[in-house]
């Protein structure tokens, strides 16, 4: 049988995941459209990469409608880089007006007044404004291979302005370091790193890689038996696993959680009203959610 | 007389083992004239002298019903089904659960497995339900910045309720609907570990059935009782310090990681 033959077989007896009904709302408000272009990004976001291309004012504005509606609980901004869009803070302030929002960012473009305007934002409306930075190592050493020349300083300054704004993010760092294997040395690196740079309750959240977009040209990729089975998932996994109770709208339609908008076959359709429904986990990268219990929520 | 349709109910959660903090809530709701009281669940972790608050809550017929820590003492469980995700967090919250387990009694253990889930009632004309996390899971969390008034509508629809009350964080809020202010969701906070705001009190709930647009009022009321007590006996039966602090400072020191940003912006540590 040929490779394809089997990867087909494997995914058609993939377990399916209950839907426990719509929490959470990603929006992909800037696309695959990134100022930087990290070697482990799972989507392969990029200055030139528009495969999915900003969402238009509109398009977001229609989307929260929707959303009020269905009674969504919290709302997350990504890209790519969401502080590329040019209507950034009205999207901010439309979501705030009806939910909690985080903002996934590279911190590179929290500039003074954008660290100041959010801060206002974060003192000003009855829900909860969380920004999240990812940084990727301790040293310009070992983040800036990974995420660009420079960008280890460029980030912690994004971050810092923020702080001086009121408010203190949450840095990510996915654990592609061997040297994060283990985590509680890991934690103690970076607490100590950002204790130093003046934040004196690090808020740290730690993420696995995902061996697709550019992640699965620099490792191996995922093998064929690295698929999910029937009869793999838990009692009640709905609630752990983000998909049982999120979806993903970008300018290309919908889709089940921000990991796979670059699989075809994973889209949903153009409505979400359309997507609540149960999904097969038949993506390798479910099974990396499965087995690390992984959410992408903070 | 439990076919008459209270006038007011006090309502709380979260004793956390606070048998002081109980006694004086029990004291404070009668005074206030309240028909019936209450408990929202989570009667064990964080204090000292697990047995004590039982009596206290059967002597009062207070309704009780099942919190997470309740299911997981009862079951003998390996932890309190918090949730909590932060390393430190969770060695706290292992430290008061070992703690608990070891010093609750059989009897109350058993008590514990038949406690319900859920309590309907009709208070001013209104679907009142009470939960102990939510009404659709018994540990989610939810805190005032991160229940938005669209959820709140999703959840009083799938409940079938005007007004929900939960407990569960520890921190007391109320939003009503834009739309209808009749309805609305309510967090009682807890009695037994103060609100994280720099004061010592603790907090419950009182709802009076009123003729007004609003159905049902709530007042959320402090109560004052002996803390220093409280903190000489929790040394004694040696738990950590950190806890000993919260009870002396008002400010929580532990299960901080698990607060939306809003609301840990606002904590001291
Ligand atoms: S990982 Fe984030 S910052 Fe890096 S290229 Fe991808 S979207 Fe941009
Ligand atoms: S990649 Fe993860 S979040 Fe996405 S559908 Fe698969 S299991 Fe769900
Ligand atoms: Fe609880």
């Amino acid at each position: 049988m040929s490779q394809d033959l089997v990867d087909l077989a494997a995914r058609a007896n993939a377990p399916t995941l209950p839907f426990a009904g719509l929490d959470t709302l990603w929006l992909q408000v800037t696309g695959t459209l990134c100022n930087i272009a990290c070697r482990h990004c799972f989507i392969t976001c990029g200055p030139k990469n528009d495969s999915h291309p900003m969402m238009a004012r509109e398009h977001v504005l229609d989307t929260l409608d929707v959303a009020r509606r269905l009674g969504v609980r919290e709302y997350y901004f990504t890209g790519g880089e969401p502080f590329m869009h040019p209507h950034i803070f009205d999207l901010i302030d439309a979501t705030l007006q009806q939910g909690p929002l985080s903002i996934l960012t590279n911190g590179i473009l929290i500039t003074e007044d954008v660290a100041q305007r959010l801060g206002d934002l974060f003192r000003r409306g009855p829900y909860s404004l969380d920004l999240r930075v990812s940084l990727d190592g301790t040293t310009p050493e070992e983040n800036d291979p990974i995420r660009g020349k420079n960008t280890f300083h460029q980030i912690l300054a994004g971050g810092e302005r923020l702080l001086r704004a009121g408010i203190n993010p949450v840095w990510t760092v996915t654990t592609v370091h061997a040297a994060f294997d283990d985590r509680s040395e890991g934690y103690a690196r970076f607490r100590s790193l950002l204790e130093a740079r003046g934040f004196t309750r690090p808020r740290l959240k730690f993420i696995p890689p995902f061996l697709i977009g550019r992640e699965a040209r620099r490792s191996q990729g995922y093998a064929a038996d690295d698929l999910l089975q029937e009869g793999d998932l838990f009692e009640g996994e709905e609630h752990v696993l983000q998909c049982g109770s999120c979806r993903t709208v970008t300018a290309r339609g919908v889709y089940p959680c921000p990991i796979l908008i670059e699989a075809q076959d994973a889209r949903m359709g153009d409505h979400l009203e359309g997507a609540l429904h149960p999904i097969r986990l038949d993506h390798p990268a479910c099974a990396t959610c499965h087995q690390e219990g992984f959410s992408c929520r903070t | 007389m439990s076919h008459l349709k209270p006038e007011r109910v006090a309502v709380f959660g979260g004793v956390y083992n606070n048998h002081l903090a109980l006694e004086a809530t029990l004291r404070d709701a009668h005074a206030q004239g309240a028909e019936r009281v209450y408990c929202l669940g989570d009667i064990g972790g964080f204090g000292p002298s697990p047995d004590k608050s039982f009596p206290l809550l059967r002597d009062a017929h207070v309704l009780t019903m099942m919190g997470n820590y309740d299911d997981s003492i009862g079951r003998g469980l390996d932890d309190c089904q918090c949730g909590y995700t932060d390393p430190r967090d969770n060695h706290f919250a292992q430290i008061s659960y070992d703690y608990t387990l070891k010093k609750t009694s059989d009897p109350n253990r058993a008590w514990l497995r038949t406690l319900p889930h859920a309590f309907r009632l009709e208070l001013g004309g209104r679907r009142v339900r009470f939960a102990h996390g939510s009404t659709r899971r018994i540990n989610e969390f939810l805190w005032a910045s991160t229940t938005p008034e669209p959820f709140i509508e999703r959840l009083l629809r799938d409940a079938d309720a005007d007004l929900i009350a939960v407990t569960h964080t520890g921190i007391p809020w109320e939003r009503r609907l834009q739309r209808d202010p009749a309805s609305g969701l309510l967090n009682v906070g807890a009695i037994g570990r103060p609100a994280n705001d720099g004061d010592t009190c603790v907090w419950y709930a009182l709802l009076t059935a009123t003729g007004g647009p609003l159905g049902v009022e709530v007042e959320l009321r402090p109560v004052r009782y002996d803390h220093h007590a409280l903190a000489v006996e929790m040394r004694q039966e040696g738990l950590p310090e950190e806890f000993v602090e919260t009870i002396l400072t008002g400010w929580w020191t532990t299960c901080l990681e698990i607060l939306p940003a809003r609301e840990r912006a606002a904590s001291r540590f």
